[in-house]
């Protein structure tokens, strides 16, 4: 069982959509939420996935192409 | 000697003990070093400081390592500057640089490396490393080289090759990504989470950023314990700037200065600015972009600290400035032509917020005003090239006349 901790950041046309429901329901993931600020014209969401390494992957990478940031928790770690 | 007592959760407050760790494990907030600061009180005295070494050692108290192991390059007690001809352009007459140019690799990134490559020795780490567009890479390298340990530096493969070399200089391993600017972040996080490494600004980071603090203690004592009334320092991850503002406050609270009454203004260069974006905006929260901008050093669109930095900000009554694309190197130049000093694009994006503010009246002409410089303009002279103009003539007293005389009388 593979874990990783993303932060996802939606623009304001996916604001509304139940992005993370989906997340946990068309993938064999499970999804934990620990911090979220969502407002009408954007929002983040910090969490935890939780699942085989490629499911993962195949989650995120669905996210991705529905037009949401996923980034590292870290934010960025290359630095000038 | 170090007085960290813990690490704290900067959202929620959880304790964590001393250990290679920089995440919450309930809320995922980002980690920071406790202090026992009653022990600090006790230790610590201006005259302590002022008979320690002349380098940022001097401050170990304050550091999560003590100097007895530091891996030391000499870094800091970086000259600050009176800068009267910049001032008198700009109405000011208390017009401070903290030169941090001249630090061992050029920037003031050996201040987070020395602190972050001490502890990672410390935590028993046999592997060193980072990822990196310039300044971080070089002093990673020279850092891990001094410390005798192995040093991994991934940089973007489109990097120019200038920049190439002043990391493999020092030994290290050199890994090019082919990729994205988001693809190279995110492999280089996944990796981190997945080896035994010391990663200066990952697992290292609660450690790394401490050194920051620096910056501040170095510019209350040479002004002779006191905290000045405006910073300029520029924006990239916000650390820098969050641990200026954490050093003075330390500082105060010790008893080592009076209270802190600075206002904090950020810069950045427009084509990375999302904490001026989110500055403009009034929200608290940075949206990631990705960067496009001659400040490399300060290109990262995606900023861990901006919560924090807007923080201050709005706390501090500051402000932050998004400064043209087209003004960094014209800026690079007016500080070389005022004061001498050549300071990589970051101190061009700096000037120019500056010469902003005091052309908007935000600085009242007597009040003591410091920006930083955090890097050395040689490692970015693409960014000037086109502005120099060398007089060429032929080995001859007439030539010289006509060409360089004449141009002159012109």
């Amino acid at each position: 069982m593979a874990s990783r901790r993303v932060k996802i950041t939606f623009p304001e046309v996916l604001v509304g959509r139940p992005l993370i429901y989906k997340l946990g329901s068309m993938f064999d993931i499970v999804t934990s939420i620990r911090r979220a600020d969502v407002g009408p014209e954007t929002g983040w969401v910090i969490l935890e996935l939780q699942g085989e390494e490629e499911e993962i992957k195949k989650a995120v990478d669905w996210a991705l192409e529905q037009g949401v940031r996923v980034d590292p928790i870290t934010g960025d770690v290359i630095e000038g | 000697m170090a007085f960290a007592s813990a690490l704290h959760c900067r959202e929620c407050g959880r304790e964590y003990p001393i250990e290679p760790n920089y995440v919450c494990d309930f809320c995922f907030g980002p980690l920071e070093v406790t202090y026992d600061y009653d022990a600090i009180r006790k230790s610590t005295s201006r005259e302590k400081i002022s008979s320690g070494p002349m380098d940022m050692w001097r401050y170990d108290d304050f550091l999560p390592v003590s100097r007895e192991n530091a891996v030391n390059l000499g870094t800091g007690m970086t000259p600050l500057l009176k800068a009267d001809n910049l001032g008198k352009m700009l109405g000011l007459n208390n017009l401070w640089l903290k030169n941090d140019a001249v630090n061992p690799t050029y920037s003031f990134k050996d201040r987070v490396v020395t602190v972050a490559t001490t502890k990672a020795l410390e935590f028993g780490f046999k592997t060193l490393a980072c990822a990196s567009t310039g300044n971080l890479a070089g002093s990673v390298a020279a850092h891990g080289a001094k410390a005798g340990m192995e040093t991994l530096v991934f940089i973007p493969a489109n990097l120019e090759y200038g920049k190439i070399i002043g990391a493999s200089v020092y030994g290290p391993t050199v890994v090019t990504i082919n990729g994205s600017y988001d693809d190279v972040n995110r492999l280089c996080s996944e990796l981190a989470d997945n080896h035994a490494w010391a990663v200066v600004n990952i697992n290292m980071r609660p450690y790394y950023s401490e050194g920051s603090k620096t910056l501040a203690y170095e510019v209350a004592e040479q002004l002779g314990w006191r905290a000045p009334d405006h910073v300029v320092a520029p924006l990239a991850s916000g650390s820098l700037f969050t641990k200026i503002w954490k050093g003075f406050n330390e500082f105060a609270d010790i008893g080592l200065i009076d209270a802190v009454r600075t206002t904090m203004h950020g810069a950045q260069a427009v084509g990375c600015s999302p904490i001026v974006k989110a500055f403009d905006s009034g929200l608290m929260h940075a949206k990631p972009e990705v960067p496009d901008t001659v400040a490399k050093s300060l290109g990262i669109g995606n900023p861990a600290d901006a919560y924090y930095v807007l923080k201050i900000l709005k706390e501090t009554g500051g402000s932050a400035i998004g400064v043209p694309e087209d003004e960094v190197g014209e800026n690079m130049i007016l500080l070389a032509e005022t004061e001498g000093i050549f300071a990589e694009t970051a101190g061009g994006v700096v000037i120019s917020a500056l010469k902003r503010m005091a052309k908007e009246g935000r600085f009242d002409p007597d009040e003591t005003v410091v920006a930083y410089i955090t890097g050395n303009g040689l490692k970015t002279q693409e960014v000037v090239a086109s502005s120099v103009h060398p007089i060429n003539i032929e080995p001859n007293v007439e030539a010289f006349e006509e060409k360089v005389l004449g141009a002159n009388s012109n």
